[in-house]
This record gives C-alpha cells, sequence and structure tokens, in this order.
C-alpha cells in the first residue's frame, strides 16, 4: 500500500517537472552570503545544468559563488558572481526547476540532488534508508558553530537577562576578549566553564533556556560589535564580594555592570 | 518541668539535624554542579578542538612552503594533543571509546613527525599526503557526529553526571543520548580554525592598540551630541544620555543612549573624546519582514559610508542572518585592497536602514600613505603555492601578519576538492603569509 502510494508521487513528480516548471525568482540581485528560496532555486537550477554539486541548502556559500561564476563564464555574461537580471534570464532559460520536488525534499530532510536529464524520482534517498539527513543549512560566522553560540547564548542568559541588550552585547564581547587574551582558556568553552569566572555557571543558572535576545547578542559580538570597549572583567557593585574586584581600571558601565580591564 | 526540658533538647536536636541535613544537601549539590561543569568543559573543548583539528587540516592541503606548512603541522599536533587530553577528562572509562583516541594518537604522531623534518630537503612524500588526506576525512566523519551530539546535549540539557550514574549502574538498556552518540562516534572511526577572525582581523594586540586615526582636539558632551544627530540622522525628538568612560580606557569615549519616544526603541554608540569619531553604533529595534536583498543592503550601506566621508571602500564579505544583512568593507587603494582598513554593517533588510556600525578595525589601523610596489609579478607567486590548487580569483592586498606587520600580498582565492581557500603570498619575498580554508555555512543539526 505504500509503496504503492510512493510510486504514485513519484509518478506525479515526473510529469510535473516533464510539464516544464519555471518559477521565476524574486527581482533581487542575489549575491554571496544570502539565504532563502531564491538560493534554493538557484542552486537547484544550476544543479540541474551541471554546474553545482553541492547540496541545495539554500544558502549562498562560496561552492555556489564559483557555480555562478563558472556559468558566467560559460555564457559569455561579465564574470562577477552576483546574480542580477541578465543572469537569471539566462539561467530560466536554459535550465529547469522542479520547485515543487526540490521543496518537498527540504522539507522532508532528504538527501537529494536535482539534477537534468534523469528522472527526479531516482535522485532522492528516503529518509529511511538515510539516517543523516542534512539537507538545510545557515550562514555561521568564521571560526564559530551554531553550537559554539547557543553555548554563549547561554552564558549571556544566565548572566546578564535583566540587563539592557548592549549589556548583553558587552558580557558576550568579554568572553570573547578573555579567548583572545593570554591570560584566559583559548576556548569559548574553556572561558564559559573555567571556575569560579561566571557565577552564573556556579549556580546553574547557565542551564536556562536563553531567549532569542541573547542569541542576537551573541552574534553581533561574534561579528565585531565590542560594547564592553575591550573589557575582560565585568561584576556587579551591589552583589560583588570581591574587593579585588574593584582594584581593576573601570572602563564603563552599562546597565548594573561594571566592565573593566 | 523534665519533660519540657526533654521536649525542648529534643526539638532543638531535631533543628539542628533538619539544618546540617540541609546544609549537607546543598553542598553535595555545589559539588555535583561543580563536578558536571567539568564534564561540560571537556566535552564542549573536545568538540571545538575537533573542530579545529578538521579545519586545520584542511589548511595544510593546501599549503606549499615548509615555512608554513611546519608550524602548521605542529599546531595540529598541539591541537590533537589537548583533544586528547579532553577526551581523557570524560566519564567515558567504561565505555569502549579506544578508536577515537586511537585516531588522536595518530593524527598527532603523523603531524609531530612531519613537523619536525626539514621538509625542504624531504618534502611531504604522495603517500604522507594520501594519509592527511584520509585524516581530513576522518576529521569531519569525528566531528559531524560530535557537533550532533553536543547539539543534542545543549538542546535537552544533558547531565554528564547522569551518564556517569548510567554507566556506573551499568544499566542494560542504555538508552542515553550521550553514550549512543558516543557509540556513533567510536563506529565511524573503524571504517576549526582557531578561532580565526579573518584577514580583517588584526591580530589581538589590536585589542589593546591605539584608535590612532583619532585624532582632534577633545570635544565636548554636547558637541557629541551634535556629531551623534547628524551621523545617525536623527530628527531631534530623541532623548539622548550620554556618559564619559571610566579610567581604563586605552582612548577616553563618550556613550551614548538615544532613546526614541516613537518608536520606543533604543540606539547606542560610543565615540571618540578626540575628534569625536564614531567607534560603534548599534540600533536595537525589532525587524520585520525582510523586503530587500543583501545587493541592495550593500548599495545602501556604501551610500551611507560616502555620506560620511568613508572613500575607496568595497564590500569584501556579506552575510544574511534571518532578516539582518552584516556586511564589511575594506578600502581599495589603486586595486590593492588593505584588509586592516575595514567597517562592519550591519543593514536591517526591512526597510534598508543601517542598524549596525563599527569601525574599531578601521580606527585603530595604521595609516598606509603609498602602496609599495611588488618585487614579485602576479605568476612568479602563482608559481609559490600548492599545484592541487585551482585559483580562481587573484589580487593584491595589505594584510597584517603574524608578526603585526603590514605586508603587500598577492591574493589567490582557489579550490581544492569541495574547499575554497584564501592564501596570501608576500609579493617582495615569495613567503606564504597565511593561508586560509574558508567556511561560513554549517548544516543544521539534530534533525536525525
Amino acid at each position: 500500500m505504500l509503496r504503492k502510494a510512493i510510486i504514485c508521487i513519484m509518478f506525479l513528480l515526473i510529469c510535473y517537472i516533464r510539464a516544464g516548471e519555471a518559477e521565476a525568482f524574486s527581482n533581487q540581485v542575489i549575491q554571496k552570503g544570502a539565504v532563502g528560496d531564491d538560493v534554493i532555486e538557484l542552486q537547484a537550477r544550476l544543479q540541474y545544468i551541471g554546474f553545482y554539486n553541492g547540496k541545495i541548502d539554500g544558502v549562498f556559500g562560496w561552492s555556489t559563488y564559483w557555480a555562478v561564476r563558472n556559468f558566467q563564464y560559460e555564457f559569455g555574461l561579465p564574470v562577477d558572481g552576483l546574480v542580477g537580471e541578465s543572469t537569471k534570464v539566462k539561467l530560466v532559460k536554459v535550465s529547469k526547476y522542479n520547485e515543487r520536488f526540490v521543496k518537498e525534499q527540504i522539507r522532508k530532510g532528504n538527501q537529494f540532488t536535482h539534477y537534468g536529464g534523469k528522472p527526479l524520482s531516482k535522485q532522492t534517498k528516503n529518509k529511511a534508508e538515510n539516517t543523516t539527513k542534512k539537507a538545510a543549512a545557515v550562514n555561521v560566522p568564521k571560526g564559530f558553530s551554531r553550537n559554539d553560540i547557543q553555548l554563549m547564548a547561554n552564558a549571556v542568559y544566565g548572566e546578564a537577562r535583566g540587563e539592557p541588550y548592549i549589556g548583553q552585547v558587552a558580557v558576550a564581547a568579554v568572553i570573547l576578549n578573555r579567548v583572545k587574551n593570554p591570560a584566559f582558556p583559548k576556548t569559548v568553552a574553556g572561558v564559559i566553564f573555567q571556575p569560579g569566572a561566571f557565577t552564573a555557571v556556579a549556580d546553574g543558572q547557565i542551564w536556562l533556556t536563553p531567549n532569542e535576545t541573547a542569541r542576537k547578542a551573541v552574534l553581533d559580538a561574534i561579528n565585531g560589535w565590542d560594547p564592553s570597549g575591550g573589557a575582560i572583567y565585568y561584576f556587579n557593585p551591589d552583589t560583588a564580594t570581591s574587593g579585588w574586584i574593584w582594584s581593576r581600571p573601570q572602563i564603563k558601565r552599562i546597565g548594573k555592570h561594571i566592565f573593566c580591564k | 518541668m523534665v519533660r519540657a526540658f526533654l521536649i525542648g533538647i529534643l526539638s532543638l536536636g531535631i533543628i539542628g539535624t533538619a539544618y546540617w541535613g540541609y546544609r549537607e544537601h546543598q553542598e553535595k549539590n555545589a559539588v555535583l554542579l561543580h563536578a558536571e561543569n567539568n564534564y561540560q568543559r571537556a566535552f564542549h573543548d573536545l568538540t571545538y578542538q575537533v573542530d579545529l583539528l578538521h579545519d586545520k587540516i584542511g589548511t595544510t592541503l593546501a599549503m606549499n612552503s615548509r615555512t608554513s606548512l611546519s608550524p602548521a603541522l605542529a599546531e595540529v599536533w598541539r591541537i590533537a594533543a589537548e583533544a586528547h587530553s579532553s577526551v581523557g577528562q570524560l566519564p567515558l572509562s567504561l565505555l569502549p571509546f579506544n578508536k577515537t583516541e586511537e585516531f588522536l594518537a595518530k593524527m598527532g604522531e603523523f603531524s609531530y613527525r612531519t613537523a619536525i623534518r626539514d621538509l625542504d630537503k624531504e618534502p611531504l612524500t604522495k603517500e604522507e599526503y594520501n594519509t592527511l588526506q584520509k585524516l581530513y576525512k576522518n576529521a569531519a566523519d569525528i566531528q559531524n557526529e560530535l557537533r550532533n551530539v553536543q547539539y543534542l546535549v545543549l538542546k535537552n540539557n544533558l547531565r554528564w553526571m547522569d551518564v556517569e550514574l548510567a554507566l556506573a549502574a551499568n544499566q542494560k538498556t542504555m538508552d542515553n543520548t550521550i553514550i549512543d552518540g558516543f557509540k556513533t562516534v567510536e563506529k565511524n572511526v573503524e571504517s576549526f580554525s582557531e578561532t580565526d577572525f579573518g584577514p580583517t582581523f588584526t591580530n589581538l594586540e589590536n585589542e589593546n592598540r591605539e584608535l590612532s586615526r583619532a585624532k582632534g582636539k577633545p570635544i565636548s558632551k554636547k558637541e557629541a551630541k551634535a556629531v551623534a544627530k547628524t551621523f545617525l540622522g536623527l530628527k531631534g525628538t530623541e532623548k539622548i544620555s550620554i556618559v564619559e568612560s571610566g579610567k581604563g580606557a586605552l582612548n577616553r569615549f563618550y556613550s551614548l543612549t538615544i532613546y526614541d519616544p516613537k518608536t520606543k526603541t533604543e540606539t547606542y554608540m560610543d565615540m571618540t573624546k578626540n575628534g569625536g569619531y564614531p567607534i560603534w553604533v548599534i540600533d536595537n529595534r525589532p525587524i520585520r519582514t525582510q523586503k530587500m536583498g543583501l545587493n541592495e543592503a550593500t548599495i545602501k550601506g556604501l551610500e551611507f559610508l560616502k555620506r560620511h566621508k568613508f572613500t575607496n571602500l568595497e564590500l569584501y564579505e556579506s552575510t544574511q542572518y534571518d532578516n539582518v544583512g552584516i556586511l564589511t568593507f575594506v578600502t581599495n587603494k589603486n586595486g590593492v585592497r588593505i584588509y586592516p582598513e575595514a567597517i562592519k554593517m550591519k543593514v536591517a533588510l526591512d526597510d534598508g536602514t543601517i542598524v549596525g556600525f563599527s569601525a574599531r578595525d578601521y580606527l585603530s589601523s595604521n595609516i598606509i600613505d603609498a602602496v609599495p610596489k611588488p618585487a614579485l609579478t602576479v605568476s612568479e607567486a602563482r608559481a609559490k603555492i600548492n599545484p592541487n590548487l585551482k585559483v580562481m580569483e587573484e589580487r593584491q592586498a595589505i594584510i597584517v601578519n603574524d608578526v603585526n606587520e603590514e605586508v603587500l600580498c598577492y591574493e589567490f582565492l582557489g579550490t581544492l576538492g569541495d574547499d575554497t581557500y584564501r592564501i596570501f603570498i608576500n609579493a617582495q619575498n615569495g613567503m606564504e603569509e597565511k593561508v586560509e580554508k574558508l567556511q561560513d555555512t554549517e548544516p543544521v543539526y539534530g534533525n536525525i
């Protein structure tokens, strides 16, 4: 019964692509670093004519960039890696895009390809056969994984959830400043879990679920914003128990925290 | 009388015991938490080190000269040793985990042996190169599995103490995500960059380097407000509060908080006291659904820079996170990119306004008056890079190298297998100044 249904669906899909669906791009100029439906279409179309061999994941990374440039070179377009009007028109003309097939595979998390001249039913591996289904991807800042960001968001939320946004960015920046400082551990986890470094770690508040604000603050800090002015310590003057911390040269105060060298 | 006395003594005893018990309980919890934190650190360190290991091995694949290969291999050796020690700290003694440890040991040995060898006289053989490639692939597998376990650990708030208890109790039905994850890692073996911030990141000393470009007379708070007004295009209805930095700051600066009563959002800004140069700005308004792409955002960003007298800048990197575009611009002087002169911007993709600006790198970079002439030609420089690399783009660029000097280089972007690399060859002496493996996307984990 199930097999019948699958065959039926696949037959429909084949008919669908035969019908020659030409779903067009939106009118943005797509460039490296972009994410979203336009990028999915771009990758699928480039794969259809054999320029792109990576995963169709909706993130305009380096391999997509080279595929675009090779395409532009082969078709006599200006080679700039930007997908503007002329590149789009050319691409739509020489390739096909089966949006329903591609979107469905991504939604289901199947491993799949979208090459032309080959029935699509042969280009997908079902979830059941394939346990590592990693179709979608995200942009991450250089040198950091999403898990690193999550761990930092946990720390920032545990330490500074009541603080203004900028204070949260500053706490995240302090963690990063410590990673870069030779007097501290060289990893994000090392800095966060250093015994006695953060109260939220010592009392377990780090394991509260962080909100979106904390995550945004971490991303800003990683991307280069440092409201702390290069601080490697901070403390709350109302609750600080160590007298030593007052001897550090202070840089500025944000919310309840004083940031210092 | 006696009875009342006895009751008093006994109840005191009970209260005392209860208090003692409570204290014991609290202390036990504190100790447990402490042990848990140590395990967590070892685990997250391990995943990071394996990331790094994978990245570094990848970088060595694209290197060509001894001067860059030997230190890179030494680095691999160090990271492998660190990862090995992290594995050792995890409570996995009851789990068969020797294959992974073996892999790390092998990796360490291989990199150590090749790092101390004189690669000028005895370059890497074909077999060694193949070994390196295999190790690269292995590291990728381990990295993937570990990232996945890490994702699940973070998502479900898993505790290592539970793993230890489960392993100690030797339960038959060990349905434990961490244990299962590590078993997969182990099975796979059978069959990140040192948080490198890219060429625009101008080394760690820069953090403490002065904002050397911020010259000029000290300005007053009132003048600072006026600067903010023009820089941010304020209407004049906003409430601005301003404080001066403390003694710990290398360069005195003002911190401004601008509250817009109409939108009820705050914008934050730091500005040097000398000359009133904006260091950074963050606008924390909520951003609505995306209406434009990165390209349009780039045009808006360039317009903004031009309006504020930042000339000769071009886009170096753009990345979209949800509905925000992060753009990095660098100076381009007569076709030579000057990476230390970098400005970062956040553009909201709903209406194209600038919601973030950072010129810290730019302000702390040295002023380069004249770009020197290269002693080598492009083709001479190109001969210095790994012949396996397929060069796709080339240009001249000034970067800050490992010893903190500005050097003129030929920059090559190329591919090797599925990976893209950026390689800088010194344009005067042909030295391989920097080799980077470029990666900025990551698959979404945890959808198994």
